[in-house]
């Protein structure tokens, strides 16, 4: 019976195994290949990498992947392999170009923005009169 | 009142940003091809299998290419779409019968009619993928020298057959008639 039970609680793990593709046989290649296709959209089913999809397009998107790791491609070349078909969508990473330059910068400027604001209210606050005359405060107090 | 100004600015700001976001559809991802040669290839046809067809083969016309199998439901709600552009005989559509049995597309054409002057088979689907194909149905407008013009992730219709691709069509003719 508890046997059973353990077998019942561990089936719901086998249905994340997407990928029924044996490994590759060099190590080194398997965990390229593990890194690239966790990189990549799934354009039918958007919010998962073609890893995790069962979708028949990341299923053909992932053998191309291996078909180009075993012919010697860079993961540089599988990566602009699937953007050249695809565009940048397909990378979970976007590159840093002039059209997505607000998206990389934005929250460094963001926290710039902040932390200016904060530095100054902080000042500001200091250099007041401790016996400031906010009803706030005082009823806080 | 002026320490107010800067939140409220960044609000606006911020749900003009929202606002567009709203209004865009992400299922709809633009095309690397579009303004760049078609990929090359050759595919046989699904009713004349000993002949293939392919970028080469069809350069020299404006043509429709509609990706389509008997799988995907939006096909059958577009296709009657599709004999009425044939119908109107102003450019030929080709079809590309994506990952489907060709008995079974065969059969669907024998059915719901054939507009497409002929179609393409990739069973496999390794064509599609340099076609950037993700969804059916899709339609990609090629001109005379082998260029992607224009390209639809979503079912033809006749309003998107007049808006869309009539006037780049009649631009493609007369440059180059």
């Amino acid at each position: 019976m508890k046997k059973m039970i353990a077998v019942l609680l561990l089936m719901p793990l086998a249905l994340f195994a997407v990928d029924n593709n044996d490994a590759l046989e060099d190590p080194e290649l398997q965990e390229r290949y593990e890194t690239i296709t966790r990189e990549l959209r799934c354009l039918v089913c958007q919010n998962t990498p073609i890893s995790d999809s069962n979708a028949p397009l990341a299923e053909d998107l992932r053998n191309q992947v291996r078909e180009m790791l075993l012919a010697g491609s860079s993961n540089r070349e599988i990566y602009s392999y699937m953007t050249d078909r695809y565009g940048d969508f397909v990378l979970y990473k976007p590159p840093f170009v002039k059209r997505t330059l607000l998206l990389w910068l934005a929250p460094g400027i963001l926290l710039l923005l902040g932390g200016t604001v904060l530095v100054r209210t902080v000042r500001q606050r200091a250099a007041m009169p401790i016996d400031d005359d906010d009803e706030n405060e005082e009823e806080i107090e | 009142m002026s320490r107010f100004l800067a939140p409220i600015l960044i609000l606006v700001v911020l749900v003009g940003f929202f606002f567009i976001g709203l209004h865009k559809n992400p299922n709809i991802v633009p095309s690397p091809l579009i303004g760049k040669p078609a990929p090359q290839y050759e595919l046989p046809l699904l009713l004349k299998p000993g002949e293939t067809l392919g970028t080469e083969k069809l350069l020299g016309q404006v043509y429709l290419l509609n990706v389509w199998g008997t799988w995907c439901f939006a096909c059958r709600a577009e296709h009657g779409v599709l004999m009425e552009i044939a119908r109107q005989n102003i450019v030929p559509i080709y079809g590309f019968n994506s990952r489907d049995d060709p008995q079974k597309a065969r059969q669907w054409l024998a059915d719901l009619g054939d507009p497409y002057v002929a179609s393409m088979v990739d069973t496999d689907g390794l064509v599609g993928i340099d076609w950037g194909v993700y969804g059916a149905p899709e339609t990609f407008l090629i001109d005379q020298t082998g260029i992607v013009i224009h390209k639809l992730i979503a079912p033809m219709t006749m309003r998107i057959w007049h808006e869309d691709f009539l006037p780049l069509i009649q631009q493609l003719k007369a440059a180059r008639p």
